[in-house]
């Protein structure tokens, strides 16, 4: 009476098998448990929202996130120029900051964050000293606004001020674009919240010098293709987030040349000697990059693909593509990970950073199988890490061709994350990350491994049914 | 002395029958004095405190844990205990010990990758996440066997409706049985294949009858159970519809049988409407309905599950069906000595529907007043399992049940069915001899005669087997019938008044 006979998924008692099997017929028992959380409202409303040919809702849920998939998986983000945020970043002009995660305010945000902010109102010239700079922020005179509003995005505090040089990061198939500051390195640099005169130093020194040279060296090189850098490195080692070691010799191999002919021998040396010394140069490209992908795919209405994941150092927040600009927030907890010596995590500040673009973009920890040292920041094996990758795929929607994973057969990497997936199954999106010291100005104290709250995406998913007009209970 | 103890189990879903199973078996390990393993959701984890067992509960433990709590002898036991309800756990969730990495999927999206092809979804998770469930299983284009209860007739409505407009069948909520192209779901029987079609809104009513086609020497083609509100005006009727259409399709069905509790008037008349449309033969067992509403749509109307059985196998074969076993004893009770009255009946049934039809054949026979003074219960009814798994699995709160009954002087037949098939206990019969054995012992100290009479459901080719379960009724002493309704019958005969009977000549 079914056509080509039985064939079985058993979801609950597992004895019901039983008789299947001996009649000869083919059945699969899930390890089905409750889903959402055990909360039987939000796992109908997950229910509604699945794809069905047959319901309005399930067809525009269905076509709105293949649309989604196809812009994030079809992106091509080209490394362009490098020009002062307030040229490049429309609307960053006056005394105005950018701040990595959701928006927060003055009063509400954690001590690196307000460290970067002192160390920027000096370098922008606004403060003669760090009092004055709080003072300014206190008495509401500087304007803040998320990075994620403005195309751009900003590792650790994530703080960006109109003067200090920024990528430019060209998505050619959407024709929109995306930002973020020039990496600083390790150490007292501005993202951990430090502002001595060595950090301000070397970002005048950005200012008027590097992000000069880099200008001119891409105006002649001509664009750089950054998917391109990722696709190599994440088969050398790299992740794409907390390993950037293999992009960033990749990104200097390519640029040196000309970067020689168009500077001076003094600049030259003084730039190369900067990239030399600093694994993570690539990794706010990787974030320009990510970020000008998902940017693409935002903005979908009835879309359940997540487009951005971000910390504030108070909150982490989601957005949807299906649910325009609005933020679903939760409490930010400190990741689990190793310290530098001297350190634990009575002295790390919650998770920061607008850096899990790259877990978003389904590089970062979803590429843990790249990169299987990274895993030592839990103790784990180069087992764990495959485990870690594979564990993504159960919440994603599909496999990046253009991102191979080796240990993983050449897997691509999970891409695509549905807020459904990760409601039902309850498995939350592992993040690598840097861990700082909850004081302004002391820095990196650590790294480890962070998992994204799960009531963000249940959140997000009731805001999403509020849009599609779908009830979550009866 | 005795402690109370507690190991929670991180993250480690279980259902609550096979926790039951397994607590019901830690209780019996020696020093264990109560044992109680929930998953730790509020209302469990106050089951838990009223036990007795919640002092020292580690106040993390959520909705995702696991909590095995006892009280023991002392720590050396409990500890015991916990080691051995941990390895049943293990033992409980892995399909293949040897390969740890395998891939699992917990979730419906997840199992279609792994099995492409499925078509139908089996549903037996706690009620109130059922209904997403069979949601999904819809959505991706899957038949559902909803086998769980606890859904609500809202939810109900949705996914039939949801289910009509797909083409899909949803049997259920609440759906015990069926048998799709030979292969059985829930409580199903191992019926011989043949050219009876079933569709059928009470579990174990589709038991019965597709065991005595079996019996007659007919074959089932398919059995759909459709869940017991079906018929209900909200549902309307919906898959008792939609499983005519298919069986009126179906090449491999010459008979149709529906069975169902008497619908609601327009249900009945939408279903007849649609029986008299069909052109095979349509046999009809509304239970202890109205004969002549069937008759007048063309349809074979049946009092009783094993007159639907012996009409459809009749219709199917072209011939008259062989006789059961079991027409002597019945014979032999009505001439005298083993007449009982006046007492009482206690029928104890393990199946609901069968329940029913006793009643039905009791009213017949007694007369509505005297039947109404029998004692007919349904102990797989909702006031009976709560909190407990259904008497056709755990025997206990039967067994407890028959035991008082020998010891009530106004009893004076306990009436039992035995349910075999797939998923009911492992040996049914034997399971409930104790009770059986301590409520005649009890009937006899008091001087009293007590008769057990009891009708087998099953077929020679279930995992119990036939002749076994019955052989170990009759060396217990209990009075065989070869249906339900025959025992339901046989028991009335002991009690009815002198008054009504009539010796057959």
């Amino acid at each position: 009476m079914l056509r080509n006979g039985i064939s079985a998924l058993n979801i609950g008692l597992a004895g019901f098998a039983d008789p299947i099997v001996a009649a000869g017929a083919s059945v699969l028992n899930l390890d089905w448990r409750p889903p959402a959380g055990a909360d039987p409202e939000l796992g109908m409303l997950q229910a509604r929202l699945e794809d069905d040919p047959d319901d309005a809702v399930g067809r525009q849920v269905a076509a709105a996130n293949r649309d989604a998939l196809d812009r994030l998986l079809g992106a091509s983000p080209l490394l362009v120029d490098v020009r002062p945020a307030e040229e490049a970043i429309p609307g960053l002009t006056g005394r105005m900051l950018l701040h990595s995660g959701p928006p927060i305010s003055w009063d509400r945000m954690c001590g690196p964050m307000r460290g970067a902010i002192i160390g920027a109102a000096l370098f922008e010239g606004w403060a003669a000293d760090a009092q004055a700079a709080e003072q300014l922020a206190e008495r509401g005179e500087i304007a803040f606004d998320a990075c994620h509003h403005r195309g751009a995005v900003g590792p650790m505090a994530g703080i960006v001020s109109p003067s200090m040089p920024v990528v430019v990061v060209e998505n050619t198939a959407s024709g929109n674009r995306a930002f973020a500051t020039l990496n600083e390195g390790l150490g007292k640099v501005l993202r951990f919240g430090a502002y001595d005169d060595s950090v301000l130093e070397r970002l005048r020194w950005f200012r008027d010098s590097l992000g000069p040279i880099l200008a001119r060296t891409l105006e002649a090189n001509g664009p750089v293709d950054l998917k391109s850098i990722t696709a190599q490195a994440l088969q050398m080692g790299d992740e794409g987030h907390n390993r950037n070691v293999a992009a960033t010799s990749l990104l200097v191999r390519s640029l040196a040349p000309t970067l020689v002919r168009t500077s001076t021998a003094a600049d030259a040396t003084a730039a190369l000697d900067f990239l030399r010394g600093n694994d993570h140069f690539f990794l706010n490209l990787s974030m320009a990059a990510c970020k000008a992908s998902l940017d693409a795919a935002h903005g979908i209405p009835g879309s359940t693909v997540v487009t951005a994941m971000s910390r504030n150092g108070v909150e982490f927040g989601i957005r949807l593509s299906g649910t325009a600009d609005e933020w679903f927030t939760a409490p930010v907890g400190v990741p689990d990970g190793l310290y530098f010596p001297g350190y634990g995590p009575e002295d790390a500040n919650p998770d920061l950073g607008d850096s899990a673009i790259t877990e978003t973009c389904g590089i970062g920890g979803f590429a843990m199988a790249a990169a299987p040292a990274i895993v030592r920041f839990v103790g784990g094996s180069a087992a764990d890490a495959l485990n870690f990758t594979r564990e993504m795929y159960r919440i994603t929607l599909e496999r990046n061709p253009t991102f191979a994973l080796p240990p993983l057969g050449f897997a691509g990497t999970p891409t695509g994350i549905d807020a459904r997936r990760v409601v039902e199954s309850g498995v939350q999106p592992v993040i690598n990350t840097g861990i700082a010291h909850k004081l302004p100005g002391v820095g990196q104290i650590g790294a480890g491994i962070a998992r994204a709250p799960l009531s963000c995406f249940a959140d997000a998913l009731r805001g999403l049914a509020a849009r599609l007009d779908v009830a979550e209970a009866a | 002395m005795s402690v109370v103890r507690q190991r929670v189990f991180r993250n480690a879903y279980r259902d609550s029958v096979e926790l039951m199973r397994i607590a019901a078996e830690i209780e019996h390990l020696p020093g264990v004095i109560r044992a109680g393993l929930v998953m730790c959701t509020p209302a469990n984890l106050a089951i838990v405190t009223d036990a007795g067992l919640g002092k020292g509960l580690d106040p993390a433990a959520g909705p995702n844990d696991m909590v095995v709590a006892l009280a023991a002898k002392d720590d050396e036991a409990a500890e015991a205990a916990f080691e051995r309800a941990a390895t049943l756990m293990r033992g409980a969730g892995e399909e293949s010990p040897g390969d740890g990495r395998r891939f699992v999927p917990t979730t419906i999206a997840e199992a279609l990758g792994e099995l492409p092809e499925a078509n139908l979804a089996l549903i037996s998770t706690p009620g109130p996440y059922a209904a997403a469930e069979a949601l999904k299983a819809l959505k991706r284009g899957l038949h559902v066997f909803l086998f769980s209860d606890n859904v609500s007739i809202h939810d109900e409505i949705d996914l039939k409706r949801l289910g009509a407009r797909k083409g899909l069948l949803v049997m259920g909520p609440d759906c015990g049985t069926a048998i799709l192209d030979g292969v059985p779901l829930g409580f199903a029987n191992v019926v011989r294949r043949g050219g009876v079609g079933l569709v059928g809104a009470s579990g174990t009513g589709l038991q019965q009858v597709t065991c005595l086609l079996d019996a007659f020497g007919a074959g089932v083609s398919q059995a759909i159970g459709v869940g017991g509100r079906d018929l209900h005006e909200e549902i309307g009727g919906l898959m008792m519809l939609a499983g005519l259409e298919r069986l009126a399709a179906d090449d491999g069905t010459n008979v149709i049988v529906l069975i169902s509790k008497p619908p609601d008037a327009p249900v009945a008349a939408t279903v007849l409407a649609a029986a008299a449309a069909v052109s095979k033969p349509v046999v009809v067992n509304f239970l202890g309905g109205d004969a002549e509403p069937i008759r007048a749509a063309g349809a074979h109307p049946a009092a009783t599950f094993e007159e639907a059985a012996r009409t459809a196998a009749r219709l199917s074969l072209g011939a008259e069906p062989v006789s059961l076993d079991g027409d002597e004893p019945e014979a032999r009770l009505l001439e005298g000595d083993d007449a009982l009255g006046p007492g009482r009946i206690a029928g104890l049934f393990s199946g609901g529907s069968l329940a029913s039809e006793a009643k039905v054949v009791l009213k017949d026979l007694l007369g509505a007043e005297v039947a109404a003074d029998q004692q007919i219960v349904d102990l797989g009814d909702d006031e009976y399992t709560v909190g407990r798994p259904h008497p056709m699995i755990d025997p206990r709160l039967r067994s407890e049940k028959i035991v008082e009954a020998g010891q009530n002087p106004a009893v004076s037949v306990i009436l039992l069915d035995i349910v075999l098939g797939y998923a009911s206990h492992p040996d049914p019969a034997g399971a409930l001899i104790p009770a059986i054995d301590a409520a005649r012992r009890a009937a006899t100290e008091g001087g009293r005669r007590l008769a057990v009479v009891a009708a087998v459901c099953g077929t020679p080719g279930d995992p119990q087997g036939l002749a076994g379960q019955r052989e170990i009724l009759i060396d217990a002493g209990v009075h065989l019938a070869a249906s339900n309704a025959r025992a339901a019958r046989m028991a009335g005969l002991m009690v009815q008044p002198a008054a009504m009977r009539e010796v057959p000549a």
